[in-house]
């Protein structure tokens, strides 16, 4: 079956139902986009399973660039790395869409809310097959712009379209350092084929290699909402639920990771960067679980959650524990999915309201969605047997042994220390989510069939995802991409007992302390510390007043006086200019005959003399 | 016993200037027309004067070209006027300034 089917059946959904959606039946246009995603899952499970295809498979589609020695080809690259994205992708993403059948049954713009996913999912995938970086970035910008045009999907309302907005600038910031990131890399590798990158790696010069790596992290830190251009995610929950699932936690968020894992063949060579993406990673990690530990609304306890969550799959991309890094991030993008949907479910119930103060006391009206939250966090918060623990665990183990007592035990640390604040802040936003007393009067209804299937399909995958790493299982999907890698495992080193018994005890004890914190739905007031927190360690005011209040000034003084003076009065004064020299010289045609002929005499007599005296 | 040529061409000259003048100072459209007249058959008078100097055909030749282009430009120019002087009401060039910008 060809590759491109994959891609071209979610682009066929986003035609129909961005072109035709109008006229089809409100159920029909979500049965549709579900349609288009889950025949894309069929064919990737079908993609992955072929035995005899050649490994990597290369599905060359045309030259896009040929400029003397410069080429770039644009085609597909499925190995296993990609295999598993495809999967997760496409997965995640037909689940999510059939819980939208339901979630936006209500909306009238449903038709732009498929058509806009159909699309976000054919980018995504184009991002993960692309076999050129070229392409890989491709992918990378349309996800950004389906990001932005689902985040402000409720244009109307202000808050979200400068949501939408700010995500656009924000990755913009990124963008810039993966292009020049690219450019480098095309100068001094002289190809941007994912295949040859890796060919050509070792005759890149340290020094600029180091630059490549730097620059296409920093378009990671964007994409993947690490510090310090994490801010856009938070804000990004203004758009509806499940986009948040899929877009903003399950997968364009990962994107970042997956690039650095596509480009291991530079950055495993790459040794500071390595340093710096592990380091980003870890203190983003343990940033983003403080700040969640204060959020009073859901589904942003859940956004920081997950830049907390890919802060661990960076720390794995920086101690070469790829196959680790790319295990959480399938074990996160389930469960994150779960707890999403499940904050969706209880928006649904709650006619929106989202606030954990206004909340409380829903375990018994949404047992299901109650259940189906509490093994997400269970697994957020890496308690044994669920899919969290074990990615989180082989995080934190491959670090230990990385670091060998070295300067990145401090990072380990800070993996650890995360893993508490993780366990505490899911719990408190359980507590006051589900746990009596209520303080609303509402009387919330369970979510309807199509809702509920997918995140029952989420929390199964949430319980028994550990097994494509587990130790016990035979670690089948850790085992492949180690391979993959090319990495020894640290099978001979092998991590102490206490180590792997420390994670789960952390875990439990985190969520202990967050029971007993948060019992009864107790607020607590944190002083000087929640304040520090709220603020974002004041980064937040950091980047309102001096950052984005400078460059609102910078853009008047533009848009005051360069623009209305410099540029507006060149413009206007080369018109003006042309206006007084015509007007000038229309005098001199007067409409008099015998001035005219006087002019034809004149110049006569001025050739002939010029002809007779020169 | 001929005329020797700077009679002739004398006498162009001056038919030429006032042609010149005629079209340069007078208001009367076909007077202007008639002015100009006589500034092409100055030319002619140049032209046979030069043919006979020489013995040559081409000066006569060409008279006969410019006598027939006349006689057209004539019938273009009179109906110009006739048009100007039915819709206007006046033979006065100046009152007709359309091209004034």
């Amino acid at each position: 079956m060809p590759l491109v089917l994959i891609i071209a059946f979610p682009l066929l959904g986003w035609l129909l139902n961005g072109l035709l959606g109008g006229y089809l039946p409100r159920r029909m246009v979500g049965v549709v986009g579900s349609a288009a995603v889950g025949f894309s899952f069929l064919i990737a499970l079908n993609a992955v399973q072929q035995p005899e295809r050649a490994e990597p498979w290369v599905v060359p589609l045309y030259t896009w660039i040929a400029a003397g020695d410069f080429v770039v080809r644009a085609g597909l690259l499925l190995d296993r790395l990609s295999s598993t994205m495809i999967l997760v992708v496409t997965g995640v993403g037909f689940l999510i869409h059939v819980y939208s059948i339901g979630y936006m049954a209500e909306d009238p713009a449903a038709p732009r809310y498929f058509s806009y996913l159909n699309l976000f999912v054919a980018s995504m995938l184009l991002l993960v097959l692309g076999d050129s970086l070229l392409v890989l970035f491709v992918g990378w910008e349309l996800v950004g712009l389906c990001s932005y045009l689902l985040i402000g999907f409720w244009f109307e309302r202000d808050r979200a379209a400068s949501a939408g907005r700010k995500a656009f600038v924000v990755n913009r910031i990124g963008d810039a350092g993966f292009l020049l990131g690219m450019i480098l890399l095309a100068v001094t590798a002289g190809t941007l084929d994912i295949g040859r990158i890796g060919e050509r790696a070792a005759s890149i010069a340290p020094p600029a290699l180091t630059a490549i790596t730097l620059l296409l992290f920093i378009g990671a830190t964007g994409k993947s909402a690490q510090l310090p251009l994490y801010t856009w995610l938070p804000d990004a929950m203004e758009g509806p639920t499940p986009v948040s699932a899929l877009i903003h936690a399950a997968t364009m968020v990962t994107a970042g990771v997956y690039m650095i894992a596509r480009l291991h063949p530079l950055f495993m060579r790459a040794e500071l960067t390595q340093m710096v993406v592990a380091a980003v990673g870890a203190a983003t990690a343990f940033f983003a679980a403080t700040i969640a530990l204060v959020q009073w609304d859901l589904k942003r306890v859940l956004a920081y959650s997950t830049i907390s969550q890919l802060g661990y799959m960076f720390l794995a991309m920086g101690v070469a524990a790829m196959p680790a890094g790319m295990f959480h991030l399938t074990t996160h993008a389930f469960f994150k999915a779960l707890l999403f949907l499940a904050a969706g479910s209880v928006m649904h119930a709650m006619h929106g309201a989202i606030d954990m103060r206004r909340l409380g006391g829903l375990g018994r009206p949404l047992r299901f969605t109650m259940w189906s939250f509490l093994i997400g966090a269970l697994a957020l918060a890496g308690v044994p047997p669920f899919a969290g623990f074990f990615s989180k665990d082989l995080i934190l183990e491959q670090a230990f042994l990385r670091a060998d007592g070295g300067a990145v035990l401090l990072l380990w640390m800070a993996g650890v220390l995360t893993s508490l604040v993780t366990a505490v802040y899911i719990t408190r936003a359980a507590i006051m989510t589900f746990a009596p007393p209520s303080a609303h009067h509402v009387a919330p209804h369970e979510a309807p069939p199509s809702m509920w299937w997918p995140m029952a399909a989420l929390a199964v995958l949430s319980i028994g995802g550990g097994a494509l790493g587990a130790q016990s299982a035979g670690r089948p999907m850790v085992q492949g991409l180690q391979e993959f890698f090319g990495l020894t495992a640290h099978e001979g080193a092998a991590a102490p007992l206490w180590l792997a018994l420390l994670t789960p005890a952390v875990a439990l004890l985190g969520i202990a302390v967050g029971y007993f914190a948060y019992r009864g739905r107790r607020q607590i007031n944190l002083g000087r510390v929640g304040t520090f927190l709220e603020l974002e360690w004041y980064l937040e005011p950091l980047y309102d007043r001096v950052i984005a209040g400078n460059a609102k000034r910078v853009g008047r003084v533009l848009a005051t006086t360069v623009e209305l003076r410099v540029i507006d009065g060149a413009v206007n004064g080369i018109g003006l200019a042309a206006v007084r020299a015509g007007a000038s010289l229309r005098r001199l045609q007067t409409g008099y005959v015998r001035n005219y002929a006087a002019a034809i005499l004149a110049g006569t007599v001025l050739l002939i003399g010029w002809w007779l005296l020169r | 016993m001929s005329v020797p040529i700077p009679y002739y061409l004398a006498l162009s000259a001056l038919l030429f200037t006032m042609g010149v003048v005629g079209v340069l100072v007078r208001r009367n459209a076909l007077v202007i027309f008639m002015s100009i007249e006589l500034m092409l058959n100055s030319v002619n008078l140049t032209f046979v004067a030069f043919a006979r100097q020489f013995g040559t055909v081409e000066g006569q030749v060409t008279v006969f070209f410019v006598m027939v282009i006349a006689a057209v430009e004539v019938v273009v120019g009179l109906s110009i006027i006739i048009a100007i002087f039915r819709t206007r009401d006046t033979m006065d060039i100046d009152d007709v300034d359309l091209l004034r910008g």
